[in-house]
């Protein structure tokens, strides 16, 4: 390797958060013209090293090198100098404001008189758009396209400003397969065009389709860096998880008892009629792409929204729940796409988070019967291995995948009918997730019904008995999960060639 | 796979990222900051206020704190659920002219209390449906009702006092109970009470995850609109009970009565660490800090500090006292909000 291609070098970086290890003498290296893919389970120490990287957190020890040179990066505003971008999961924009406003902030061009320059504004965020290949109009208001757009204009505020360091976390995250094909190719391109780019994600297909070279990190430790034509993916598994991994989807087919979950031309906004049944011991995936139906199918079905027309029946018993307060009573009980925001109550401890839809049952007179939900809450968190002594801890402090499972926990202590996943596994690491796996498995024997809603095609195959697929808001397909094939899921996804039309907009 | 078990438990082993640190400044303030600070004020004025601590002055205090402390007591509910309601001043007035009203109109003084209690929960009934069910913002909702109280107050006494001197409930203001005043005993209840429905019952769970964040609590089955509801009563009903205790003090129904207390109460809820953003905080730090805004105004009068001067170190008080609360949210970090290991619920 010569020194002169490396854009980025870190020597012995370290990185200490109280008593704990962040970063343990951390070596890595970026060179022009390369994407080098950085994996990990969750807590490895990939978003510290981004977090110093954007100038957000600041190292303990070891060097930072960009094109030989040590850097101190104090800021964002210091990273940017020394070209380096960060392109963050969540977006950093503003919704309420124009594409063009958003492509300006914090630089809005002025004219003569000092005003604000709206035409030369909207002229360079045509610009920008353009280098990345982005058809987007730039007046349009940020909040009104979709998720893909929005970080399609993320990136192109990054790329703007003539950053050669690109860092990249988790970019697909919440993007459907076309708004991803997008962002690969804009990744291509940025290489060609000599940028250097980290990509951080958990998703190995991505790795084995764009990376030039691979890290691993574990645990805060550098484990090791391979070029991805000399390295088989099931070695980079093993050095993530630290011990090999047999198959990591696994589900024991139960033959399906009677008929729990019974939906019957149910319909709502965006969605329907749909009808479909779930079995005892059976798991039913919803697919499709964003915006397909499959989410706001199930909040109908929970009482999440409310249905316009339609029958549910658990058991037999109609339900209609308008309410998830009427649908938990009814024997459902949902998982929500996003467990910050819809699940968890992050600054509360994990028993409270845990128990928190059980206290009718854990509680006398209103009054509640703290040693039966510490025994309970305790137990359901052992089945999850989640450890104990994080009883009392705030659900914030835990990885994304035990957060997952606290969320999980809460509906375990009421023993559900009919239990609807939705994505149980975005940003969960390969260790909690095969647990998961395991839970649903579990259940299923004990005769439960489970409706998942998964954009992981894999996994929307992997755990289920059959899929169903949306389109538009209804179901177009059934297919038996042993006989598909993650392209027959996307072939009825997009109704062939017919593109989605929540990814294009005129 | 023999050592398997291992295995999970190291992946379920504490995240590098998020474990305590050795001293965690942001843990140690949230349990005892705030007293530390009160028990420093204390001794200050103890050492430099004449008379501040002989036992009267300290009853006197106490029986002082008791009003602003008992509309803490219920704005700390609607607080915890990311709520507010500026109209406690207004209610207590209200409340204080209905009981007194009563009281003349020759009920029996148990009645009238309970008539005045009763008024101030009706005010926070309509401030609640109004907040939850038409999903009005509640600084909005309780500054129209803080305005149309006071009318209210003022139209049931024609705009002037109306003094009872024979009034059957005046020990509420100035009697004794076992040696101690009787607006402390008060006091003391409602702070038990309080406590009591938000640590040990799943009311109080209910309010804690409805300002933690309401879609959850939704989707976690939770009746989000009628907690909303009922905090805003129960807010009432303690500005209610703190104006009749009010009017039981000066003997009469004072229209005026009450006027900015709700600021002060808000102060206190705040200075006793719990957030406007809802979700976090302790009841027993409301009563802190409504001791902490008492101790404070008491022992600068005592000092002959002047009124002006007084406003101005109460208010750089409470802004330190945030600023500080504030600060341990964030340690070392500019932009992004993610707190520290502060205490969960």
């Amino acid at each position: 390797m010569t020194s002169d291609d490396v854009l980025l070098r870190l020597e012995g970086v370290t990185k200490r958060f109280g008593a704990t290890l962040a970063l343990n003498r951390v070596d890595f290296d970026l060179r022009a013209g390369e994407v080098h893919a950085l994996v990990g389970e969750n807590g490895a120490g990939k978003s510290t090293l981004m977090k110093i990287l954007a100038g957000n957190e600041q190292r303990d020890a070891g060097r930072i090198l960009v094109d030989g040179q040590d850097v101190e990066i104090r800021s964002p505003n210091e990273a940017a100098r020394h070209g380096i971008a960060i392109i963050h999961q969540e977006l950093n924009t503003v919704p309420t404001m124009t594409v063009a406003e958003n492509l300006a902030l914090g630089q809005e061009p002025r004219n003569w008189h000092g005003a604000l320059d709206r035409r030369g504004m909207v002229r360079a965020a045509r610009a920008k758009l353009a280098r990345i290949a982005a058809d987007i109009d730039p007046r349009r208001t940020l909040g009104t396209l979709s998720v893909g757009m929005q970080q399609m204009v993320e990136i192109a505020r990054a790329v703007s400003e003539d950053a050669r360091i690109l860092v990249l976390d988790e970019p697909t995250a919440a993007l459907s397969r076309a708004e991803a094909a997008q962002l690969y190719r804009l990744v291509g391109e940025m290489r060609r065009g000599g940028a250097g780019l980290v990509y951080i994600t958990h998703r190995m297909e991505e790795v084995w389709q764009l990376a030039d070279r691979i890290t691993v990190f574990r645990d805060g430790a550098h484990i090791g860096t391979r070029r991805r034509d000399e390295v088989h993916p099931d070695d980079v598994v093993r050095m993530m998880v630290g011990r090999p991994v047999e198959d990591l989807y696994r589900h024991d087919r139960q033959r399906p008892g009677d008929t729990v979950l019974d939906v019957e031309n149910l319909a709502g906004p965006g969605v329907g009629p749909v009808t479909f049944r779930v079995r005892a011991g059976e798991v039913v995936c919803l697919a499709g792409l964003i915006g397909s139906g499959r989410t706001e199918a199930a909040r109908l079905v929970f009482g999440a929204d409310r249905a316009t027309a339609g029958t549910v029946r658990v058991r037999g018993r109609v339900v209609n729940a308008r309410t998830p307060r009427e649908g938990i009573r009814a024997g459902l009980a949902m998982v929500p796409e996003s467990r910050k925001d819809q699940a968890l109550f992050l600054p509360h401890s994990v028993e409270h988070n845990i128990a928190i839809s059980s206290l009718d049952r854990l509680s006398s007179a209103g009054v509640l019967q703290r040693r039966r939900i510490r025994q309970e809450v305790t137990a359901r968190m052992d089945r999850l291995r989640l450890r104990r002594s994080a009883l009392r801890l705030p659900v914030r402090s835990l990885s994304g995948g035990n957060q997952q499972k606290a969320a999980l926990a809460r509906w375990l202590m009421r023993e559900p009918d009919v239990l609807i996943l939705d994505e149980p596994t975005r940003g969960v690491d390969i260790g909690a997730k095969r647990e998961i796996y395991e839970l649903v498995n579990e259940l299923t024997e004990r005769g439960k019904a489970v409706l998942v809603v998964s954009s992981d095609l894999p996994e929307a195959i992997g755990i289920s008995d059959r899929i169903l697929v949306m389109r538009a808001g209804r179901i177009v397909q059934e297919l038996d999960s042993r006989l598909a094939s993650e392209e027959d899921v996307m072939f009825h996804a997009t109704g062939a060639a017919r593109r989605n039309q929540g990814e294009t907009h005129d | 796979m023999t050592d398997r078990t291992l295995d999970k438990a190291e992946l379920t082993a504490p995240r590098p990222e998020q474990s305590t640190p050795s001293f965690d400044f942001a843990y140690w303030w949230d349990r005892v900051g705030i007293l530390v600070v009160l028990i420093a004020l204390v001794v200050l004025m103890a050492t430099i206020a004449p008379n501040f601590a002989s036992i009267d002055n300290l009853f006197n205090i106490a029986r002082s704190i008791a009003i602003n402390a008992i509309l803490a007591a219920g704005l700390t509910f609607v607080i915890l659920t990311a709520g507010i309601d500026l109209s406690v001043g207004s209610t207590l007035a209200v409340s204080g002219v209905v009981a007194v009203l009563a009281a003349i109109g020759g009920l029996p003084a148990p009645v009238a209390v309970l008539l005045g209690v009763l008024a101030g929960a009706a005010a926070g009934l309509v401030n609640g449906l109004l907040t939850a069910y038409l999903s009005l913002a509640a600084f909005i909702v309780t500054l129209g009702s803080m305005t149309y109280l006071r009318g209210l107050a003022y139209t049931m006494t024609d705009g002037q006092p109306v003094v009872d001197n024979m009034l059957g409930f005046r020990d509420i203001g100035n009697g004794y109970f076992a040696g101690i005043p009787v607006p402390v005993v008060v006091m003391a209840v409602v702070y038990v009470a309080a406590w009591f429905v938000l640590e040990r019952t799943r009311y109080g769970r209910h309010v804690y995850a409805v300002g933690g964040n309401a879609e959850a609590a939704r989707l976690a089955g939770i009746n989000v609109k009628r907690v909303i509801t009922s905090v805003y009563v129960i807010a009432g009903a303690c500005a209610g009970l703190a104006g009749v205790i009010f009017a039981a003090r000066v003997v009469s129904a004072q229209p005026t009565a009450g006027t900015s207390y709700e600021l002060d109460a808000i102060a206190a809820v705040v200075l006793g660490g719990t957030s406007l953003m809802g979700g976090r905080g302790r009841i027993i730090g409301t009563l802190i800090g409504s001791v902490i805004l008492g101790v404070l105004s008491t022992g600068l009068i005592l000092m002959n500090v002047p009124f002006f001067t007084q406003l101005l170190i109460k208010g750089g008080v409470i802004i330190f006292a945030v600023a500080v609360d504030s600060l341990k949210q964030r340690p070392l970090r500019l932009g992004r909000r993610t707190g520290g290991a502060a205490p969960a619920h």
